[in-house]
């Protein structure tokens, strides 16, 4: 039989491209797709009703997902850089210790092999006004006369959210700039506390541009996490109360799965993957930026 | 400018003592060389100096001043390293400069210092590069102009040549001896290696072990080496050290051969006792191929068979046997030579050197003459 064969690297590659079809573009451009209809769970025909940029007008006209998608970029401003700050003490300190570093190592990880859902379950627990550990110490060391409304007040509870946040994933930072500490030559510093660096300077000018695309790395990493950021806030406060902590994927599930509107929900998450593209894309280019700059070999 | 002084200087690791209480006085603008065999303290002695080790116990003094506690930004010194530990994220001009910037100085006086630093090591060309860009003879000339914009009290080079080549590294050890004419200040200077510091330096530090074996000229290292280690560790190829006994007059070596006793040893040692002869390769020569005729005093002829020769043109080295072990003699104006080939050669023995076996101390006589 004569005729078109198909080239042979099409071939070889098809059971890859085949299982990378079934498991993530089908889906998304499905989603993308439904993104342009009336889409309802409940109403399963109406996955063919094309309406157009009609759930994307919508939401980018709601209040409620503007200030969803608002607290969803302040909580990763702030998460972000005190992680970052917290990690980059919690290394350096690590990174001194002569004896025991291994299991000071170990155990700074821990945070990281517990569950998001455990993790909001125990700050829930401890933020809780009346029976929670922080009113508790509080008012013990007569730091305060009445319950903290910590998880019913707006403010507060994102506070608690972002302090539950912080704890879980600060050693994501620390782990990767103590990598990068470990990895620094020592004599550019021997060098600088010659050249008569204080050890503020020798940190500023010399070991600081060193760490710096470690730092990077773990932003990229965590950006992605916190854009995403669900379960802990799901669970501690569920967006509540009265949505004054609703983020952006806890206001998507909501719309998709307890109002059934999957057509707007998907639109929304388009939305909030731009989001994450944008903060990925700004720390790749500041991470190649700072590699070319210490002329890393990675 | 600076004088730097060293009194009882100790360095422990816990209960590990490695630099055993030194003592070291290095004029202004005096060109020192420590030397000696890895492990042997000169580098931890070196970092004691620069203030990157702690001092655990006696006194440094830069210019007179004690200054055990203060850190290394308030000693006034520059320093070269071995892996030359630029800066990799700034540029060559940025790299020379900075110590500058952060004494404070401002950018329109940092420039000239630059610029003259750079023309000085022909470095110019390349102040807008990154230390990533350039070779390592490159990286080592930032290096050496990093330390020479500051004008520092005291220059200390921590094995500065030891990462280049061969050929490279001649040429930048004559570099550094311009550069210390030119700048004049007090260097302190690293190395295992002899030849640069018997090249360079207006006085030798050996060390061993944690302990000063000896310091002088180049001169007086080589010509009145006070141990056997020194003998042996300086001069290339190295002086012939064999063990023999004084018997009647003779050198008896473990086989039963024989040397005359040099004529200047005859009072200094008695039959029975066990030395350690020494005789450079220069001293030793096939009759007619060596620096002195073979005419002069106490010059002992003998035949040996020639074992190998290894011939680097306008010399060979030449290989014979004899007491049982093998030695180097010098041969100038080489002729080829035939393995097996019996010469007649000449043993200079007004030039040779007596140890005693146990403490490896020279039996000259005690910093006499030869």
């Amino acid at each position: 039989m004569k005729g078109w064969r198909p080239p042979a690297p099409f071939i070889l590659l098809l059971p890859a491209i085949v299982v990378l079809a079934a498991v993530v573009i089908v889906p998304l451009v499905l989603s993308l797709y439904s993104s342009f209809t009336a889409f309802r769970l409940t109403q399963p025909a109406s996955l063919y009703t094309l309406i157009g940029f009609r759930n994307y007008q919508r939401i980018l006209t709601d209040i409620e997902f503007w200030a969803a998608f608002g607290r969803t970029v302040l909580l990763l401003t702030i998460a972000l850089n005190l992680e970052m700050l917290l990690g980059l003490g919690l290394a350096m300190l690590v990174e001194k210790a002569t004896s025991g570093q291994r299991l000071l190592r170990t155990i700074m990880m821990f945070p990281m092999m517990f569950s998001p859902i455990l993790v909001g379950f125990q700050f829930k627990f401890m933020f809780n006004d009346n029976i929670g550990l922080v009113n508790n110490t509080l008012q013990s060391l007569g730091l305060s006369s009445q319950a903290i409304p910590w998880l019913i007040d707006g403010t507060l509870a994102f506070i608690a959210i972002l302090v539950a946040e912080i704890w879980s994933s600060t050693s994501v930072f620390a782990i990767l700039i103590l990598a990068g500490l470990l990895a620094m030559p020592k004599e550019p510093i021997e060098a600088a506390r010659v050249d008569g660096c204080t050890p503020w300077q020798t940190f500023r000018y010399v070991t600081w541009p060193f760490i710096m695309p470690f730092a990077y790395i773990a932003m990229t990493i965590r950006s992605l996490d916190v854009a995403r950021a669900y379960d802990i806030v799901k669970i501690m406060t569920d967006g509540g109360p009265a949505k004054r902590t609703e983020l952006l994927w806890t206001l998507i599930s909501r719309t998709a799965y307890a109002d059934a509107r999957m057509g707007v929900a998907n639109a929304m998450a388009y939305v909030a993957i731009l989001l994450s593209i944008v903060f990925t894309a700004y720390f790749f280019r500041k991470l190649s930026a700072a590699r070319t700059q210490i002329a890393a070999e990675w | 400018m600076a004088t730097v002084s060293l009194e009882k200087l100790v360095k422990r690791y816990g209960s590990l003592e490695v630099v055993h209480g030194i003592d070291l006085e290095v004029a202004d603008r005096e060109f020192i060389a420590l030397v000696g065999p890895s492990g042997c303290g000169k580098s931890t002695t070196l970092r004691m100096i620069a203030g990157l080790e702690q001092i655990s116990g006696g006194d440094l003094r830069i210019g007179g001043k004690v200054v055990n506690d203060l850190p290394p930004r308030a000693r006034n010194l520059a320093m070269v390293f071995q892996s030359y530990a630029l800066y990799p994220h700034m540029t060559v001009r940025e790299n020379m400069g900075f110590s500058l910037k952060i004494a404070g100085m401002k950018p329109e006086e940092v420039a000239p210092r630059v610029d003259e630093a750079a023309a000085t090591l022909d470095l110019t060309h390349l102040l807008d590069r990154r230390p990533s860009q350039l070779s390592g003879g490159q990286r080592q000339r930032v290096a050496m102009g990093r330390a020479i914009v500051r004008d520092p009290d005291v220059f200390l080079f921590d094995e500065p040549l030891s990462n280049l080549d061969a050929k490279l590294r001649t040429q930048m050890r004559v570099e550094i001896k311009k550069l210390h004419a030119k700048v004049q200040s007090t260097v302190i200077y690293v190395t295992h290696d002899q030849v640069e510091a018997m090249t360079l330096a207006d006085r030798i530090v050996i060390m061993r072990d944690g302990y000063i074996e000896q310091v002088g000229t180049p001169e007086e290292v080589f010509r009145r080496p006070n141990s056997k280690f020194v003998a042996g560790f300086i001069g290339s190829p190295p002086m012939n050290l064999k063990d023999a006994e004084v018997t009647d007059g003779m050198l008896v070596f473990a086989n039963g051969d024989r040397l005359p006793l040099p004529e200047k040893f005859r009072d200094r040692v008695s039959s029975g006792q066990k030395v350690t002869f020494g005789l450079r390769p220069d001293d030793l020569y096939p009759v007619g191929h060596g620096i002195h005729s073979g005419s002069e005093a106490d010059v002992h002829k003998q035949d040996l068979r020639v074992l190998l020769t290894e011939p680097l043109g306008n010399e060979t080295l030449v290989f014979s046997e004899l007491g049982g072990a093998e030695w180097v003699a010098r041969m100038l104006n080489p002729r080829p030579l035939g393995t097996g080939e019996v010469l007649a050669f000449c043993f200079d023995l007004a030039q040779a050197h007596l140890f005693d076996r146990e403490s490896g101390r020279s039996l000259r006589g005690s910093h006499g003459k030869d």
